[in-house]
C-alpha cells in the first residue's frame, strides 16, 4: 500500500496546467516544423511559420500559446494500492485547475451551469477521468481543450454492415465539415468500438496520445495512415486557406463492442494540442 | 505582397473595395471586440430600443476573448475566435453599420451574402495565434460590459496584426476557393 495526500495532485495540476499552456508538446512542434517545408501552398507555409514563431515566443515569454485555455481534462490513472489522505481527491483536482488557472493568467473559460450560463459558487472548473490500474502507480494527464476544435467534434453510432469504410468516411467527413473552424492543422482523435460514452472517451485519449506513436495494432496503424491520407487530400490547408497538411496526425483507439453494433467517435484537437503527463 | 489597412477608427471605402479574397494583409488601427455575450448585450440594449454604448458606423471588429494581462501587458493572448457562433447576431451587428469583421472559421450561403449585401470584409487571423496576436495589441480599453471579464466590449489599437481577407466586396469566399483548388478527392 502506498499512501499519498492529496495535495500533491492539487500542486501538480497546478504546475502542469501552466506549463501545458506556456509550452505546445516537442511531438506537435516538430510535426509543425516539418509541416513548413512538406506544405505546398505558399500562404499555407507562411501560416504554419507564423504558428511556429507564437510556440516559440509563447515558450520564451512565459504566455498562453492560446488565449481560449479550454476546458481543462484530467486523466488521473490510480495503482488500486495507493491510498489517498488529507481530503477529497476530486476537490484537490478541483483546487489545482483554479489555482493553475490564476497564477498561469489563464483565461477562465468555463462557465457552471451550461443551460443559464452562469457560475455558481464551487462549480467545477474542470473535466476529470479516473481509470484504476494495477500497482501503486499513478500517472496523471493534463490538457488543455479548446473550444473551436472541441466543437466539431462529432459521435455516430454505425452498425456492424457499415464496416470500415463507413467509420473513415465518418472520419473524413468530419474533418472536412470542421474547415477552418477547428484551426487546422488538426490532430485527430478516433474512438472505435465499446458504448456510446466509451467511444467518446477513446477518441478523447486518442487525440491526447503523443503523435509520434502509432497503433501497435498494425490494421489499426495503417487505418490512421490511410485517414491522414484522405484528410490532407481535402485541400483545407493551415488555417483553411488551402494547402496539403490539414492534419498532423491521426491516431485511432479501438475497444471491444457488442455484436450488433459499431460505435465511433471523432475527437478533434486544434494545433495547440496542449497536454502533459507525469508519473507521480 | 502584404497590403496594409489602416483602420483609425473606421475602415474607409476605398481600401475596402481594393482588397480582395486570399489577400494577405496587415492591420493597423482601431478595432471593437466582440464574443457571444457582448454581441447578446448589445442586441438586447437595440431590441429595448436602447442606444449602443458604441457607434459601430463603419467600424472593424474583432472576435477575441483575450487571457488576462500578465504585469506589463496591455492584454494577454488575444487569438481570434470562430466567427460561426456569431451568425445569429451578423445581420443585426451589419445593420449597425459594422463594415468588416475580423475572426476565424468559415462563413457560407447567407451568412457571408450578409457581408457583400451590407458593403462589409470579412478577414480571417490565425487561430492559435495568440501569444503573437497579443503583442500587436498596443492599447485596450472597457467601453462596455466590463463585468463579463473577457467578453467585455473594448476597443483595442493594434499594430501590424497579420489577417487574409475571405470575404471580398465582390463576392469572392476565399476558404471556398482556396479549399477547391487544392482538394484532391
Amino acid at each position: 500500500m502506498r499512501s499519498l495526500d492529496v495535495s500533491l495532485l492539487t500542486e501538480t495540476v497546478a504546475r502542469l496546467l501552466v506549463e501545458a499552456n506556456y509550452r505546445i508538446p516537442p511531438d506537435i512542434l516538430e510535426a509543425l516544423r516539418a509541416a513548413c517545408d512538406e506544405e505546398r501552398s505558399e500562404l499555407g507555409r507562411q501560416t504554419l511559420a507564423h504558428l511556429v514563431r507564437n510556440y516559440e515566443v509563447a515558450a520564451a515569454e512565459q504566455l498562453p500559446v492560446c488565449q481560449d485555455s479550454g476546458v481543462t481534462v484530467v486523466l488521473l490513472e490510480v495503482g488500486q494500492d495507493v491510498h489517498w489522505t488529507g481530503g477529497s481527491l476530486e476537490y484537490a483536482i478541483f483546487a489545482g485547475i483554479r489555482q493553475g488557472t490564476s497564477s498561469g493568467y489563464l483565461r477562465q473559460s468555463v462557465v457552471g451551469d451550461p443551460l443559464l450560463r452562469r457560475t455558481p459558487a464551487g462549480a467545477p472548473p474542470g473535466v476529470i477521468h479516473y481509470e484504476i490500474v494495477e500497482g501503486e502507480a499513478v500517472r496523471l494527464t493534463v490538457a488543455s481543450k479548446g473550444f473551436g476544435a472541441e466543437n466539431m467534434s462529432a459521435l455516430k453510432m454505425f452498425v456492424p454492415a457499415d464496416g470500415t469504410p463507413a467509420v473513415a468516411q465518418f472520419v473524413v467527413d468530419t474533418v472536412d465539415r470542421a474547415g477552418a473552424n477547428a484551426c487546422p492543422p488538426v490532430i485527430v482523435g478516433v474512438g472505435v468500438g465499446g458504448t456510446f460514452e466509451k467511444a467518446a472517451l477513446l477518441a478523447k485519449k486518442a487525440v491526447l496520445r503523443p503523435i509520434d506513436q502509432r497503433h501497435p495494432a498494425r490494421d489499426t496503424a495503417a487505418l490512421e495512415a490511410d485517414l491522414l491520407d484522405r484528410i490532407n487530400r481535402l485541400g483545407i490547408g493551415p488555417q483553411g486557406l488551402g494547402g496539403t497538411v490539414t492534419a498532423l496526425a491521426v491516431n485511432v483507439e479501438v475497444y471491444p463492442t457488442h455484436i450488433a453494433g459499431l460505435p465511433v467517435a471523432v475527437n478533434i484537437g486544434c494545433h495547440s494540442n496542449r497536454r502533459i503527463s507525469v508519473e507521480l | 505582397m502584404t497590403r496594409l489597412i489602416e483602420c483609425r477608427p473606421t475602415l474607409d471605402e476605398t481600401t475596402s473595395l481594393a482588397v480582395r479574397a486570399g489577400d494577405a494583409v496587415s492591420l493597423s488601427g482601431d478595432l471593437v471586440t466582440i464574443r457571444d455575450a457582448t454581441a447578446k448585450r448589445l442586441l438586447d440594449l437595440a431590441s429595448a430600443g436602447l442606444s449602443l454604448p458604441i457607434d459601430l458606423t463603419g467600424r472593424l471588429l474583432y472576435a477575441v476573448g483575450p487571457s488576462p494581462a500578465k504585469p506589463g501587458q496591455v492584454v494577454g493572448s488575444a487569438g481570434p475566435t470562430t466567427i460561426e457562433r456569431f451568425v445569429k447576431y451578423l445581420p443585426f451587428l451589419l445593420g449597425a453599420g459594422v463594415k468588416g469583421v475580423v475572426a476565424k472559421g468559415e462563413l457560407h450561403g447567407d451568412d457571408a451574402r450578409a457581408f457583400q449585401e451590407a458593403g462589409a470584409i470579412y478577414l480571417a487571423a490565425i487561430g492559435g495565434l495568440g501569444a503573437l496576436l497579443g503583442r500587436s495589441v498596443e492599447a485596450a480599453t472597457v467601453v462596455a460590459f466590463g463585468e463579463l471579464g473577457p467578453e467585455a466590449l473594448m476597443q483595442f489599437t493594434v499594430r501590424d496584426f497579420p489577417a487574409v481577407v475571405i470575404l471580398d466586396r465582390h463576392g469572392g469566399n476565399f476558404h471556398e476557393t482556396a479549399r477547391a483548388a487544392w482538394r484532391r478527392v
